[in-house]
């Protein structure tokens, strides 16, 4: 077993940091849109709203069903053919949005539909209009159980973002590609992308954990 | 005030079919102020529901119900203000789970009379003191017990101030010795001249707490009479047969 160059490490780590900042800035706007888009598509299917519930299915199938590489090539360089010219970036949040929202639905729904009936009904029983309902009853509550399957997403979700390389993206994949390209470093390029990657992961994975845990110590279960 | 003239309720020729099922077959039935009205019924006569159908949960096929001389509709922007004056207690205990005891109670108060905080807490506290829970005030449902649970959600009913009470089988789900201070609580409300519309199939509380039963069966009013005559002297044999099953002799 060779030794690790650490000479090499020392001296492209700051890339990788550089590379980690563009990784978590696309995660954390593509995932927030991710949620928004869940949010609103998973009510619009709670609600059965006539339409809008079919635009949404079809949606579901095609995000989840093509590869978000696949996505990201559309729109990076399929849009421009319509006029439509988006930088790197906007086109990885868009593509994650696109993906997660999907993802976040379905999660979301599944924990709205367990909510029992009868807590919609007392709250009409207290007149409470649908809005109040849905914002003080049964979203909490729905958030609640959808929880484990939220943070699943969102770990994800990150880690799909190493596709963004795809469309030139400096993320952390695209240096590690590089540099294995440029100096054949292929250990150290990857190992340091590895811990990139466990770096950014772990807090998230723990504190799904601790999360989880709160919730279902929370138990709101009768 | 002119709407004293009107009765607190008004029921006529409701009809309600579940698909090919006619679950309430024209009924009739005034509640007036003041009034406790029990009904009585077997399983599936349509009791839960025409409670329903007063609370507009259920839309109605015919007919019409009139709450203080408006008309409930399913659907329509009044239903929501409509239903502030009637308070509904369901069977299975329907307090919400992840607000505590006072939140679940001022909830509607603040949110939808918009009311202030303290006033409806003041509200709250008095109410709690009175059914004995105000201890309880920071727990969440999952730490009541059944009968406590209940009287939650008879308090979270009348802090809206509403002017009819409906209970749906409230103790149908309890536990034998938790089904007495539910049944209390209920029995001081009574006395205390609030309009009941009560579903229940415990007789003797029936029969304490009622001036009228209502005696339901297959969607229709088979009797409406004053209590005591009703379990001394039932007018149809359907209703005899239906109180002899509550009457247990040695054989």
């Amino acid at each position: 077993m060779k030794y690790l160059d650490w000479n090499f490490i020392t001296k492209y780590a700051p890339l990788y940091a550089e590379a980690a900042k563009l990784t978590v800035f696309i995660a954390f706007w593509g995932i927030l849109l991710a949620f928004a888009v869940g949010v609103i598509c998973s009510a619009a299917l709670y609600y059965k709203v006539p339409v809008l519930r079919r635009i949404i299915q079809a949606y579901i199938e095609l995000s989840r069903n093509t590869p978000l590489l696949v996505q990201l090539f559309f729109l990076y360089f399929g849009l421009p053919n319509i006029g439509i010219v988006w930088s790197g970036e906007t086109c990885a949040i868009i593509g994650i949005a696109f993906l997660g929202g999907s993802y976040m639905t379905e999660t979301l729904r599944s924990g709205l539909e367990s909510i029992d009936k009868i807590q919609e009904e007392s709250a009409a029983s207290l007149g409470l209009n649908k809005w109040l309902t849905m914002k003080e009853i049964i979203f909490p509550q729905a958030m609640a159980i959808s929880v484990p399957g939220i943070c699943a997403n969102v770990i994800f979700l990150i880690k799909e973002t190493s596709v963004v390389s795809g469309i030139a993206l400096a993320d952390l994949m695209y240096v590690a590609k590089d540099l294995i390209g440029l100096y054949y470093k292929t250990d150290e390029s990857l190992t340091m992308l590895v811990i990139a990657y466990l770096i950014i992961l772990l807090p998230v994975s723990i504190i799904a954990t601790l999360l989880e845990r709160r919730m279902r110590h929370a138990g709101f279960g009768n | 005030m002119a709407q004293q003239n009107h009765n607190m309720l008004e029921v006529s020729g409701l009809k309600k079919r579940f698909g090919d099922d006619i679950v309430l077959d024209g009924v009739d039935l005034t509640v007036s102020r003041g009034e406790v009205v029990v009904i009585l019924g077997s399983s599936g006569c349509g009791k839960s529901t025409l409670l329903r159908c007063i609370n507009g949960l259920e839309s109605v096929d015919e007919g019409s119900i009139r709450i203080d001389g408006e008309e409930v509709a399913v659907g329509s922007r009044s239903l929501t203000r409509l239903r502030q004056k009637i308070g509904m207690v369901f069977q299975s205990y329907d307090l919400f789970p992840h607000k505590n005891i006072l939140d679940n109670i001022t909830l509607a108060p603040v949110k939808v009379q918009k009311r202030s905080k303290q006033e409806a807490r003041a509200q709250a506290e008095q109410l709690l003191r009175r059914v004995g829970l105000w201890e309880k005030r920071k727990a969440y449902p999952r730490e009541l017990s059944g009968g406590q649970k209940q009287r939650v959600a008879i308090v979270r009913a009348l802090c809206l101030n509403p002017e009819i009470m409906l209970f749906d089988e409230v103790t149908a789900a309890l536990d034998p010795e938790m089904v007495r201070e539910v049944l209390d609580v209920m029995l001081e409300l009574a006395q205390g001249g609030m309009t009941m519309l009560i579903v229940t199939h415990e007789m003797q509380f029936a029969r304490a707490v009622a001036d009228r039963i209502v005696f339901l069966d297959e969607g229709k009013v088979l009797e409406n009479l004053p209590a005591e005559e009703f379990f001394e002297n039932p007018r149809t044999q359907r209703a005899k047969d239906f109180l002899q099953t509550f009457e247990f002799k040695k054989q």
